[in-house]
């Protein structure tokens, strides 16, 4: 259990891995995530599920900080300490109409199961992704799949278009296309920049946020948000929440809390 | 009354200057001569009430009178009748609210020491090496699934896999041991004596699967398909917060997540684990059970300069138990009792950097039968502080009621399950310890889980509901 089967590079420093967990596979649905630990002295981590396969879910990991940069000199065959799940609500999924899904960065991935299967129950699928340049784009074939239409944007405009996935979004909302519901996972930035986008028009749009998070299963209140006012636990509550609702400047604080002594551990791991 | 000598025993402890400085235990138990001089208070009472105040009733007037004749041997084999985690109860029990309570000695003098004797027997059989087991019982081929390792989870897999039923303990977290792994920091309750315990359980025959979340790996209805019966002793879960302006700022902590990361994680010696924690120099712990004092006691030795608990009643009301109040003490925290936090207020990067309180005086006795706090108009106070820790209880974790269809629960989210057999509402799902009262005690869970263990093996043998 638990043992990493395959590893691949998809960008500088972004790994997917196909991590054995029979028991957790076959409980996944779109949206959910998992809590991994990579070995005795390691941090839990949550990390969202991309996609499962018969006895393997897959993983997307952006080497960011110590654990994400450890776990991508893991080779194949590596077994890691726990994978735990899978955890969180599921995103509801529901024919709606039209539905854009919007992916940013490494959250290409994470929307990925989502936009399958918004397509899978009959939606009209308009998909975004983007990335900061060309070869930080990842899931472009995947996407395409299960996307009716798929539109592309870089930041330095060295694929797709140039811009930002927002820039794609208001083009579309311009174009007057009728949008009934917005998805949208990604850099915090680009989900708030996402909520502003849809609000004047009042688009139905849902976020999956990615806090920091020890136990995932509600005991510890470190991955606590605030949602229309209240105190929401995303590992509980969430990771969906109404992007309209979210207090994004709160979220973005509380991902920096540890930001000291998570650059004194990366310092303490790249001397290993 | 014969002559007897008044106080207890004292038991060495780590001096307070010394200890604020490691996460070592504080107390450091009796050697033999003094266990054997502690147990020569005991009076041997024909009608012992000690028991009755005992919430799994342990013999103890008798692993007393053992210890006197220095029959250490036979003291644990019959401790272990009725308790099989002795090295935890003796450390973390209220004994002062249960059979030193009501122990004839404490009508003049101090009870008997019943606490440290316990801990003591423990003690001395973990030094012996090998753990005597009792001898194998024959297998009922009943199989039973055990939800949470606390307590509760690991009294009913002890008492059943004894009886000859096959167990499987399931825990959400990466190791066993519930709140006395994640809650209870090392320097109350060593790590190594919790896994000896686990350990002890495991030996017995139990099987362990750690990482698996009951209500999301599998639901309980799916166990049911499995086992012949489960047990539910998932425990408190979803941390209370006051629900006051700023209280999501940086710096401002859940006591479960503060004491879980220092406790679980081992944030205490980050960077060598890699969990960190915010190690403040002004410290600020609302609330006043064991839960708290562990909390500002934690801050102290994460370095804090100041470490105060807030607490909104009077000394007399603290919660917690009086020999973790007086640890306190001696190590410095500071107790800013009859006071309220009302606000915090942040830096311009969302750090907490100062809470505002209120005074508070007491009136009449509330439900509880202590006497309501009641805010003093006008009294509002700013107290300069970079770590909150938020330390008022916590209610019932949400997983498993529900996804679980037929399972009733209470107001507040609890399981309901019948105090004489820990029965539930759903057919061969028994449950107790903090899921079902609300976050109590280590020995009260225990009480729960032998009570349900007992009703679990009348059920497993007859089928009768």
């Amino acid at each position: 259990m638990n043992r990493i089967l395959k590893k691949l590079e998809l960008a500088p420093e972004v790994k997917l891995f196909e991590i054995n967990s029979p028991l957790i596979t076959r409980k996944t649905l779109p949206g959910q995530f998992v809590v991994v630990r990579i070995c005795e002295e390691g941090e839990r981590i949550p990390l969202t599920i991309a996609d499962t396969k018969e006895d393997t879910i897959v993983l997307v990991v952006q080497e960011v900080g110590k654990t994400t940069k450890h776990m991508g000199t893991l080779e194949e065959g590596y077994e890691l300490s726990d994978v735990i799940g899978p955890l969180g609500k599921p995103t509801h999924i529901e024919k709606l109409g039209t539905v854009v899904c919007v992916g940013g960065g490494i959250g290409i991935a994470p929307i990925y199961p989502i936009t399958k299967a918004m397509k899978n129950i009959g939606n009209k699928v308009i998909s975004i992704i983007g990335a900061r340049s060309k070869d930080l784009l990842i899931f472009e074939e995947k996407m395409k799949k299960v996307s009716d239409e798929l539109y592309i944007t870089t930041d330095d405009g060295s694929y797709g278009r140039k811009g930002f996935v927002t820039d794609e979004l208001n083009g579309l909302i311009d174009e007057g296309r009728n949008i009934d519901f917005v998805m949208a996972i990604g850099p915090v930035v680009m989900m708030y920049a996402v909520a502003e986008v849809t609000r004047p028009h009042n688009i139905n749009t849902m976020v999956s946020l990615n806090p920091i998070m020890v136990d995932g299963t509600g005991m510890c209140g470190a991955c606590r948000v605030e949602v229309g006012g209240k105190t929401r636990f995303t590992c509980v509550d969430g990771p969906d929440f109404d992007a309209h609702q979210v207090d994004f400047k709160l979220l973005m604080d509380r991902q920096r809390i540890y930001l000291k002594q998570e650059e004194e551990s990366m310092r303490l791991f790249k001397r290993h | 009354m014969p002559k007897v000598r008044p106080k207890k025993t004292p038991i060495p402890k780590q001096s307070p200057k010394k200890r604020v400085k490691n996460f070592n235990e504080v107390a450091l138990g009796y050697s033999e001569k003094q266990a054997v001089k502690e147990a020569k208070r005991c009076l041997q009472c024909k009608k012992p009430v000690c028991i009755s105040g005992c919430p799994v009733e342990i013999d103890i007037p008798g692993f007393i009178k053992l210890i006197a004749e220095k029959d250490f041997k036979e003291a644990i084999r019959l401790m272990k009748e009725k308790n099989v985690l002795p090295a935890i109860c003796g450390r973390v029990c209220p004994q002062e609210d249960q059979c030193e309570k009501v122990c004839v000695l404490a009508e003049k003098f101090e009870p008997v020491g019943i606490g440290r004797l316990e801990r003591f027997i423990a003690d001395w059989e973990a030094e012996q090496g090998e753990m005597a087991l009792p001898p194998k019982p024959s297998l009922t081929g009943k199989k039973v699934a055990v939800v949470g390792s606390g307590p509760a989870g690991l009294t009913v897999a002890g008492d059943l896999v004894k009886l000859g039923h096959s167990l499987t303990i399931f825990e959400a977290l990466h190791k066993t041991g519930g709140v006395l792994v994640y809650g209870i920091p090392e320097f109350r309750l060593p790590k190594a004596i919790v896994q000896r315990e686990v350990d002890y359980v495991h030996k017995l025959g139990a099987e362990i699967v750690t990482s698996f979340v009951v209500g999301k790996t599998k639901t309980v209805d799916e166990l049911l398909k499995e086992y012949d019966a489960v047990f539910l002793g998932t425990g408190a879960g979803l941390p209370w917060f006051m629900q006051i302006p700023g209280e999501n700022y940086n710096g401002i902590y859940s006591a479960n997540e503060y004491l879980t990361r220092s406790n679980l994680m081992k944030a205490y010696l980050f960077p060598k684990y890699d969990t960190p924690i915010v190690r403040g120099k002004r410290v600020a712990v609302i609330g006043g059970g064991n839960v708290a004092m562990d909390s500002a006691r934690t801050g102290l030795r994460l370095g804090a300069e100041k470490s105060m608990i807030i607490y909104r009643r009077s000394r007399k009301e603290l919660p917690a138990r009086i020999e973790e109040i007086e640890n306190a003490e001696e190590e410095g925290i500071v107790f800013e009792f009859l006071t309220l936090p009302v606000r915090y207020y942040t830096d311009d990067k969302g750090w907490v950097k100062e809470m505002e309180c209120i005074r508070m005086k007491l009136g009449k006795p509330d439900a509880s039968g202590r006497r309501r706090p009641l805010p003093i108009k006008g009294s509002n106070f700013k107290i300069p502080v970079d770590t909150v820790v938020v330390a008022i209880g916590q209610s019932p974790n949400p997983l498993v009621p529900s996804t679980t269809p037929g399972l009733e629960t209470g107001k507040h989210g609890n399981i309901i399950a019948d105090e004489q057999t820990g029965k539930t509402s759903k057919k061969g799902v028994f449950a107790g310890g903090d899921i079902v009262t609300g976050a109590a005690t280590v020995i009260l869970a225990m009480g729960a889980g032998r009570i349900a263990a007992k009703s679990m093996d009348e059920y497993l043998n007859t089928g009768e509901w």
